[in-house]
């Protein structure tokens, strides 16, 4: 485990990283090693409705719903099928995989937002997903989408009131003028996408999903919200990441899933599975 | 599969050296820390202490949503008070001066009798609607954050009581321009909007899961209410159209103890003055009744399909 450690920090180099990779092992080196989520033979399926193969006609679908059958247009995705991992305290996990391999439905169903289909998912805490992008409005200024989106998060109003300055500061929408007091439909995609990314990152998380957020805004931007992942990541419990920028996967993360239509392909440290990935997808 | 499952194991191993948690299974390592299953059904009471903990959450996605309603108009909020103003208006035309359905009232009884009237139903009306859609509609919202689900329906209704509240300005213009004054009696419309709001909220939560299963039901509920809205006497006194047509004596106490139908009579004979009828009888337990059971049942109703929701 330390010759891992070291020699990681040999290739990757940045000595911040360096940093963190002790400061999180510490935590963990004390004693046991403690579980955050546990995910036990997960399968999930979508319904889909509508799909091509359904008959069309009106009649046929009114007895469908009188005598309470599936409709035969009803398609099932299964989108994930028996993964079972386990992720622990202090851990920065990367999810990786081709589009469409089931990575935003695990991590939906770790979240809990998901009803599985066979097997469970334990979690310890309220695992939440990085995104508040439902709760907003964009016909309310930037103002009251902070508030509301802070609320929808359960942050309570005290909290919001503290890191409402942080949160505008932070996404730097206020540095081309006063745009926080503007309908956020007026904003640009990259200033709402920072906005978001500021709002959701506010709050303190016990188990923490980011999904694909770290592609949003200018390089700028991208920099300090990778700086503020790691900052979560020392409060946080564990930190999920999903993201097709294997860049930004070696820089935050220790451990990566490699998932492949809806199985878990690989499971181990950074390197050796994005080089295994890199290899299959020819890169 | 067999390198596949070989992979995973090397690197579990690699991962995890000597813990003495080796050799459990996931669902013991989850018993033995603790751990709870993501996503699984609070009981009743926790459920009511986290609606509890998000209330600020409710009102501000209820103001929320009434404020972007109009934000794109060049009046504003404006329409908050013209589209119900607007309502009465048509109603009056068609009902009190084109059908004659004003059933002997003078215009100083009729137009605040239709106005309260419009809006009381409305209320009900619009809540069933938001109710609707509530879950169905708001999927992305339930699909990203975490929040006790019934906040939504109830969150819409607090909505639609926020848009009464701005009705009722029209409503005592419209009453003190026929002359009727405030009195003591005008208090009593405190308890049956309170009364209302929770039969309606209840509504709310009965539609929300029925439409989160079921979607098409938004198709369906505008026919359903409309047919509801006419039965319930909203622009004519109902008893005299019931006198008119010879009905049995139990369709009209059937009808009259709808609960559209007590809530707007309660409000009537607390605003106005001199209406021809006096209140059924049992009105306030009836208006008391409907609120306890359509409310907490609809509670209860959202609440057994609370892990359900979002699926799909």
């Amino acid at each position: 485990m330390a010759e891992q450690i070291l020699d990681k920090a040999a290739k990757d180099g940045p000595a911040d990283k360096v940093g963190a990779v002790s400061e999180v092992t510490s935590t963990t080196a004390a004693g046991e090693r403690i579980p955050t989520v546990i995910a036990d033979d997960v399968h999930i399926v979508y319904r889909v409705n509508g799909g091509p193969r359904g008959k069309g006609s009106a009649t046929a679908a009114l007895s469908r719903m009188v005598r309470r059958k599936n409709a035969p247009g009803m398609r099932e995705v299964h989108a994930v099928r028996g993964v079972t991992f386990v992720a622990y305290r202090g851990e920065s996990i990367g999810l990786i995989g081709s589009n469409g391999s089931g990575k935003s439905t695990l991590l939906k169903a770790v979240a809990g937002l998901l009803p599985t289909e066979r097997g469970k998912v334990y979690t310890d805490g309220q695992p939440s997903l990085l995104g508040v992008n439902a709760a907003l409005m964009s016909d309310l200024t930037g103002e009251r989408n902070v508030i509301l989106g802070g609320l929808a998060m359960g942050m309570s109003r005290e909290q919001i009131r503290e890191r409402y300055q942080g949160i505008v500061d932070f996404s730097g929408i206020n540095e081309k003028g006063d745009f926080i007091t503007l309908p956020m439909r007026t904003y640009s995609s990259g200033m709402a996408a920072r906005l978001r990314f500021s709002i959701a990152a506010a709050k303190d998380h016990d188990v923490l999903m980011i999904d694909e957020a770290l592609a949003t805004g200018d390089r700028k931007f991208q920099k300090r919200s990778e700086a503020r992942i790691r900052e979560l990541r020392k409060d946080a419990g564990t930190v999920f990441l999903v993201s097709h920028n294997n860049k930004s996967i070696r820089d935050t993360c220790d451990r990566v899933l490699w998932l492949e239509k809806g199985e878990l392909l690989m499971d181990g440290p950074t390197d050796e599975v994005i080089k295994a990935y890199e290899k299959e997808t020819g890169k | 599969m067999s390198t596949v499952s070989e992979i995973t194991h090397d690197s579990a191993v690699a991962v995890s050296p000597t813990s003495p948690d080796d050799g459990l299974s996931p669902a013991e390592l989850a018993r033995k820390h603790g751990l709870e299953v993501s996503g699984a059904r609070v009981g009743l009471g926790d459920y009511v202490r986290q609606m509890w903990g998000r209330r600020h959450f409710i009102l501000a996605f209820s103001q929320a949503k009434l404020t972007a309603q109009y934000s794109q108009a060049k009046l504003g909020q404006l329409w908050q008070v013209a589209t119900p103003l607007l309502n009465a208006a048509v109603y009056f035309f068609i009902f009190g001066l084109l059908l004659g359905g004003r059933g002997g009232l003078e215009n100083e009884q009729y137009i605040p009798f239709l106005v309260t009237g419009v809006f009381v139903f409305t209320f009900t009306q619009n809540s069933a609607m938001a109710g609707v859609r509530a879950i169905s509609g708001n999927l992305g919202l339930v699909r990203a954050l975490h929040f006790p689900r019934a906040s939504l329906p109830i969150s819409f209704s607090l909505q639609q009581l926020q848009q009464l509240l701005f009705s009722m300005i029209v409503l005592l213009v419209v009453l003190l321009g026929f002359g009727h004054f405030p009195d003591l009696s005008w208090l009593l419309i405190v308890p049956v909007l309170l009364l209302q709001f929770v039969f309606n909220t209840g509504v709310a939560l009965i539609m929300a899961r029925m439409g989160s299963k079921t979607p098409d039901l938004a198709q369906l509920l505008p026919f359903v209410l409309r047919t509801w809205m006419y039965a319930s006497g909203v622009m004519y006194p109902l008893e005299h159209m019931l006198n008119k047509a010879g009905a049995h004596s139990w369709v009209s106490d059937v009808l009259l103890a709808n609960p559209a139908a007590v809530y707007m009579d309660l409000m009537r004979y607390a605003l106005i003055d001199g209406l021809p009828q006096a209140l059924p009888p049992h009105v306030w337990a009836l208006a008391l009744g409907w609120a306890v059971l359509v409310g907490v049942g609809g509670f209860v109703y959202f609440w057994k399909a609370e892990e359900q929701y979002g699926r799909g």
